[in-house]
């Protein structure tokens, strides 16, 4: 044995490594398809050997080899020996190989499962890294059933290093084993709290891309993950919390009003693009889900655009990119701000860089009105001329037409330009998109019926020119397009001013070259226009012509009929015999023509694709019964014994059924005849399709611009689109005069009106454009109560599906991860392996017990922490200001939308404190439950007393229960809800109307609060042109409309009919902050009644107190505890006895109704902060005494202290 | 999600290949060559992101690439990268390998192909961002690389057989990487 080892250990001397491998291989550059089959055949050996530094070697340069393109599956086994070598040398080997090769249908991997077990629980933490990121590449269903207990437990582990890797590991077994989602996710998210920013990070990844696929599971998370974007300093973290953001802002308007001002203030601040890109994308994001109009975010819209212009300027071309990119989804809800850059995005259409030219393609799409889709079309259409390269060409066609044929072609005005610019592009060569030009003329023609006279004359110029033929070669190549064309030329045949040439180019022998689907199409087109000739020349009574038509016809078709294209020649022998037998007829002297073209009568519709899917189905349609019984085979045995229950009640059945049959049909019959009588689109047995086109009203009424068609028409393939250029311009000329004259009107009486409309935005809009012609486009035609569903475009198969699971549901017993059993223990050989399971027994089995009883315990405390989630999401998100478009719910109510600080604050920020006690204990972390909620709303102190009570019971096992069953605060906190808060107050109130009013002020606005009324129609009259004002006083000024006196009051923006309320916000600029001020005002409206209107008015005091002045702003204790030793602050305190209130209770309030955030809480004493906004610092020391608070309070202005104290002591005497 | 990270030459010989969703090796070599020609036909100073298209995953996933001296760093995201930190995580890489490899070159990354995989496993996981902080990265590196020292090594001699390697005076020997300053701040260098 000893001796073999030796041997091996000399013979390794003459393997080839790795480096020589790959030396070797360099130097076989002529035959290294042969060296590197002599050196598998090599590693085949090394393989064979015993000694493991050997396979190792050999496995490592198998890893090179598959790098190459060489499957290495057939080393699978080897590889897991590897893997289990005892060395982490050998083994990172094992696993690197594992990683690049193994998947799912890799038989031997299921012999992984106890060694990589054993891996994940070994002491040495690179051991266990290194199997889970092996497995992190490699895990399967049944991996990922068996492991994942054992992978929970290392998200606990005391290393980050595993944690880390542990946490990010779970997402691909979640992916693998979505039932063990919900109950790996509690501990998930509290790594989201980790004191290590890299485990921390890898939490927000893993529930990230969770959230991406489903993201309303996850809204609940959002305050968590709001304080984390608030607090962390980590870009990586931070960009991908903004990107969840903006996956669950649609979910939660509320949630993105909150998010604006934070997100603006880093797209101030930040000078990562990374982040401020992120920042940008997820504001629009929010602005998408928001209702737009609103006054401030238009400001947002316009921070973002004039962002991203720079980013679009900027030299470095990711960022132009990116800018680009960007842009675009702006353009989706607010085209207008977009378009005013139209400069910047033509500019870089003619950018060196395809992906930038691609993007600004892109935003053209949105870009276009009615006023600039030619100019635009004019400018691509020069550009398909210079590029080169055929992907960028037909994208740039893909995109002429994706503009133009946008929103059922609402930005075309004429379409006599439209087909032009169609045929235009048939004279690219060399581009796949045939079909799509061919799809649009089809589409414009039968939808357009003002057009199809023009189109039918293109479309045989077309038929005519040679070079489309010419270039049938290419599969989907241009020559799709005389699909089309002949299509369009035989169903509109009627059109046509010469069909006989039209025929004759469609029967040149050269079209058999076409491709078959296209000669089909000619072939059934062809007798289309022969009907239309027959007809022509009977009328005209020139027989002989119309029987040189049919000869040329008997003479052509044999051609087709000789094709190798099943449907060509089909088609063409019908059509032959058919035609043979006209010419009989008309040999006759038998007039033909009315019979040929009745073939062909009728019209055809456009259908929209889903139709048929839509369809529902009638009431008392059972698709799944049998129309008639099922053969009587199966009625032997089977059927009987139902028989004996069912049997009456069936033969009752089929007795009435034919009666009720009959009568149905023929009533459905009825209606059915009456419906197609009404429905225009219907194809009925009328007069011929001439007749009816005449008879359509509007057809040939329709004024056509006059044009001399003539001359550009009869070219093909001519640059003709850009006469439409000049015409369009010389048709809005004409226009002007009078559309200048109705602007005039317009302002004369905005000047009387309303002096706020923003009527100047719009006179430049489309709506001024007349189109050239009316068209009436004919819609795609849907059953008549077809459904509206969109469930067709869910696919069943996707695989984030199985994790759309409601995460807030406590966990029921039977959800839990499977535990390992050592059904394989024994089978084991190395005596390493043999011991580790006997440790891990001995560690599981006292926890499987605890287990019990420890789910128990969480599933009750879940249930009320759950409860309690439920409430505070809804109240966290509450804090915004409601927008003045929707209706603000009456003030006071519970849970109403108009509340402004987060009290949830006050228990939440010491946990920052916290996390370095943390770290000193590493077994605490295992504990599942330390993290959690109510640990973290614990005094410092009273931890710190438990921590030697901990350690005296056994490791890691700490039953959660306990701590909850503990009566701390915790309990009470739970019990007692915070009472419903409004900072709304009553401003005043009469049998009209009631005001409620909340002041805010902003950080970045130093002069300025926000005063948001609530105005409540109390009355059964509508109040209407209501006019808000104050009487200014020197230090405070309502903010007024430009150009208004002092003394005129400023409009309220909407009417209030009886019953609704809706808030109105005003601006107020104030020089000093430092005093309180009320302010005297008058509402004045009108109330209309059944009865008439009367004038009414409603005066009222406005209270600016000191506290309004003040805005929420989180401090960290560190800075706060800076400020306090800077000594600029002046001090003063207050005293209120007699109060009952709960400490947390008592924070709440006044953080909410003082605009404080607790920086610091312990005991029942807590250090609080806020900041005016002028910047006066505020800080707090509120002490909690037996039925007495006091309040110590130091800032930078003494006036301002005194004042709020005063304000805060009127507070606290109420509780 | 990160679907691929490929690293390989100006002449498309791949020098890493890592891929996080299961693909045949004929695939597999399909899709370097493809994304090699992909990026050959963009000059330097134009930007970094490519739409894939049908090569891997469909319109949601984007290449972002740079190019370094004779290597291009390749990775194939999908829309849940931030391409900006994607762009810096690839520099970030690229500068470990500095590190690692004490100025490295094109043959750094050809003789020694588990380690770079060993360095890219410290920054990216099963596809998704493990590290980004580079001296963390390097921390761990190099305590494993202490802990395969004390174990013997893999082969006798490992450390001279590289400086042997270095001196070979190879017909094509490659310019050093260069690695100027990062184009972008770097969002988490957590310098």
């Amino acid at each position: 044995m000893a001796l073999k080892m030796v041997k091996g250990s000399i013979d390794r001397m003459f393997d080839k490594n790795l480096q020589d491998l790959v030396r070797g291989i360099r130097n076989h550059k002529e035959d290294e398809a042969k060296y590197i089959s002599q050196c598998i055949d090599e590693i085949k050996q090394e393989l064979k050997q015993d000694n493991i530094a050997v396979k190792a070697n050999a496995v490592c340069k198998l890893t090179y080899l598959q790098m190459l393109g060489y499957d290495i599956s057939w080393a699978a086994f080897n590889i897991i020996e590897v893997m289990s070598a005892s060395k982490f040398t050998f083994k990172r080997i094992g696993y690197l190989a594992a990683s690049q090769c193994f998947h799912e249908g890799t038989d031997v991997i299921m012999l992984t499962t106890n060694q990589i077990r054993k891996d994940l629980s070994s002491p040495s933490q690179y051991d266990t890294g290194v199997a889970l990121t092996g497995l992190s590449c490699f895990v399967t269903p049944d991996l990922a059933r068996d492991l994942a207990n054992d992978i929970m437990t290392l998200m606990s582990h005391t290393k980050p290093y595993i944690r880390k890797k542990a946490v990010l590991i779970m997402y691909k077994v979640f992916l693998k084993y979505p039932e063990s989602l919900r109950p790996a996710f509690p501990r998930l998210k509290e790594k989201l709290e980790d004191p290590d920013p890299g485990v921390q990070s890898a939490a927000v990844n893993v529930i990230c891309e969770l959230a991406r696929r489903n993201p309303k599971n996850y809204l609940s998370l959002a305050p968590l993950f709001f304080k984390l974007m608030t607090s962390s300093t980590n870009n990586w973290v931070l960009i991908k919390i903004i990107k969840l953001f903006g996956a669950l802002t649609p979910l939660e308007p509320r949630l993105g009003k909150k998010l604006i001002e934070p997100l603006t203030n880093l797209i101030h601040s930040t000078s990562a693009m990374s982040l401020l890109y992120e920042c940008v994308n997820t504001v629009i994001a929010v602005l998408i889900s928001l209702s737009s109009g609103m006054p401030n975010h238009s400001a947002s819209i316009q921070l973002c655009v004039q962002k991203l212009r720079i980013l679009i300027e900027d030299s470095d071309q990711n960022l132009k990119y990116l800018g680009l990119l960007a842009m675009s989804k702006i353009l989706r809800t607010h085209p207008k701000s977009v378009q005013a850059h139209k400069d910047l995005v033509l500019q870089c259409l003619d950018d060196k860089d395809e992906s930038i030219r691609l993007r600004a393609l892109d935003l053209l799409y949105g870009m276009v009105s009615k006023k600039n889709l030619v100019e635009i079309v004019k400018k691509l259409m020069s550009h398909v001329d210079k590029a080169e390269g055929t992907t960028y060409r037909d994208e740039l066609l893909t995109k002429i037409i994706d503009i133009c044929s946008q929103c059922n072609y609402q930005h075309i005005t004429n379409f006599q330009w439209y087909i032009s610019v169609l045929v235009e592009l048939t004279r690219l060569e060399g581009t796949r998109h045939g079909h799509l030009i061919a799809a649009q003329m089809l589409d414009v023609a039968i939808r357009v019926k003002a057009i199809r006279k023009f189109a039918v004359s293109q479309m045989s110029a077309l038929l005519d020119s040679a070079h489309l033929v010419a270039s049938s070669t290419q599969r989907n190549g241009i020559c799709e397009v005389l699909y089309a064309a002949a299509w369009i030329c035989g169903e509109f045949s009627e059109h046509l001013q010469e069909p006989q040439q039209t025929l004759e180019a469609m029967l040149r022998p050269k079209v058999t070259t076409l491709p078959g689907h296209i000669q089909a199409v000619y072939v059934q087109n062809v007798v289309k226009l022969y009907a239309s000739i027959l007809q022509q020349k009977e009328q005209a009574a020139e027989p002989e012509a119309a029987q040189d038509v049919t000869q040329l016809m008997v003479e052509r078709l044999p051609q087709f009929v000789q094709s190798a294209d099943l449907e060509v020649q089909e088609r063409a022998s019908c059509v032959l015999q058919l035609v043979k037998h006209i010419q009989k007829l008309q040999a006759k002297d038998v007039p033909v023509a009315e019979e040929v073209s009745a073939l062909f009568a009728g019209e055809l519709n456009p259908v929209a694709p889903k139709a048929q899917k839509k369809v529902p189905v009638p009431e008392g349609l059972d698709l799944d019964a049998w129309i008639n019984e099922p053969p009587s085979d199966s009625e032997s045995e089977d059927e009987k014994p139902k028989a004996i229950f069912h049997d009456e009640e069936q033969r009752h059945a089929k007795q009435r059924q034919p009666e009720a049959e009959e009568e149905e049909l023929a009533r459905r019959r009825e209606a059915r005849k009456q419906e197609q009588a009404n429905n225009p689109f219907y194809i009925k047995s009328s007069p011929s399709p001439q007749k009816r086109y005449q008879d359509m009203p509007g057809v040939e009424h329709i004024p056509v611009v006059q044009i001399d068609l003539s001359v550009p028409l009869k070219v093909p393939g001519m640059p003709v689109s850009d006469q439409y250029v000049k015409l369009q311009e010389e048709r809005e000329h004409r226009q002007r005069p009078e559309k200048d004259r109705r602007r005039r009107k317009k302002k004369d009486k905005d000047k009387r009106g309303k002096p706020r409309r923003h009527s100047s935005l719009h006179t430049e809009s489309d709506e001024d454009i007349a189109p050239a012609q009316r068209v009436d486009i004919v819609t795609e035609e849907m059953p008549e109560n077809a459904l509206p569903s969109d469930e067709d475009d869910k696919d069943p198969n996707d695989p984030y599906r199985a994790l759309d699971v409601d995460l807030d549901r406590p966990l029921a017993d039977s959800e839990r991860l499977p535990v390992q059993k050592h059904r394989n223990a024994e089978t084991t050989k190395s005596p390493e392996k043999e011991d580790v399971p006997f440790v891990e027994k001995k560690i599981k089995k006292p926890r499987k017990k605890e287990k019990k009883h420890r789910e128990k315990e969480r599933e009750k405390k879940e249930k009320r922490k759950e409860e309690k989630e439920g409430e505070d999401f809804d109240f966290w998100l509450s804090t915004a200001p409601l927008p003045a478009a929707a209706p603000a719910p009456a003030p006071g109510e519970p849970g109403a939308n108009t509340v402004t600080a987060a009290p949830e604050g006050g228990g939440e920020e010491p946990r920052r404190e916290e996390r370095g006690d943390e770290d000193e204990d590493g077994d605490n972390e295992r504990d599942p439950e330390k993290a959690s909620k109510h640990k973290k709303k614990k005094p410092k102190k009273k931890e710190k007393e438990e921590r030697p009570k901990d350690k005296k019971k056994p490791k890691k096992k700490q039953p959660p229960g306990e701590e909850a069953a503990e009566p701390v605060e915790n309990g009470a906190l739970a019990d007692e809800p915070l009472p419903p808060m409004s900072s709304y107050c009553l401003l005043a109130e009469n049998s009209y109307i009631k005001m409620t009013y909340d002041i805010q002020g902003s950080l970045q606005k130093d002069s300025q609060v926000t005063v948001s009324i609530v105005l409540d129609n109390q009355s059964s009259s509508f109040l209407k042109g209501m006019e808000f004002n104050v009487l200014d006083s020197l230090n405070t000024r309502l903010a007024r409309p430009e150009g208004s006196s002092v003394h005129d009051g400023v409009p309220v923006p909407f009417q209030l009919p009886p019953g609704i309320s809706n808030e109105a916000q005003f601006v107020f600029t104030i020089q000093s902050i430092v005093m309180a001020q009320k302010l005297k005002g008058t509402l004045s409206f009108i109330a209309k009644n059944d009865e008439g209107s009367t004038h009414e008015k409603l005066d009222f005091k406005l209270h600016f107190s000191c506290t309004s002045y003040l805005v929420t702003t989180p401090c960290y204790s560190d800075a706060f505890a800076k400020l306090l030793e800077s000594g600029d602050l002046s001090m003063s305190s207050i005293k209120v006895d007699g109060i009952s209130m709960s400490f947390q209770n008592l924070l709440a309030k006044i953080c909410f109704h003082h605009h404080f955030s607790v920086v610091e809480r312990v005991d029942s004493c807590a250090s609080m902060y806020s900041r005016s906004i002028q910047g006066h610092h505020v800080c707090l020391l509120v002490k909690k005494g037996e039925k007495s608070v006091s309040v110590d309070g130091k800032c930078s202005d003494a006036t301002l202290l005194s004042n709020l104290l005063a304000e805060m002591k009127a507070t606290l005497a109420e509780c | 999600m990160i679907q691929a990270i490929l690293v390989f030459n100006n002449h498309g010989k791949p020098r890493l290949v890592r891929f996080y969703q299961r693909f045949p090796e004929e695939i597999q070599q399909q899709i370097v060559r493809e994304t090699f020609h992909l990026v050959l036909k963009r000059d330097d100073n134009i930007c970094n992101f490519l739409e894939g298209g049908s090569l891997i995953g469909g319109s949601d996933y984007k290449l972002i690439y740079r190019h370094y001296a004779t290597l291009y760093f390749v990775f194939c995201v999908d829309s849940s990268e931030s391409e900006l930190g994607i762009l810096d995580l690839i520099q970030v890489f690229v500068e470990t390998l500095d590190k690692c490899f004490e100025n490295v070159c094109e043959l750094d990354l050809i003789f020694h192909m588990d380690k770079v995989h060993y360095i890219l496993q410290e920054v990216v996981m099963g596809g998704m961002v493990l590290e980004t902080n580079m001296n963390e990265i390097v921390a761990q590196i190099e305590a494993q690389n202490r802990l395969e020292k004390s174990e013997g090594g893999l082969s006798a001699a490992p450390a001279r057989a590289v400086s042997a390697v270095k001196n070979i005076n190879l017909p094509e020997i490659p310019r050093n990487i260069n690695i100027g300053k990062p184009l972008l701040p770097a969002p988490a260098c957590g310098a």
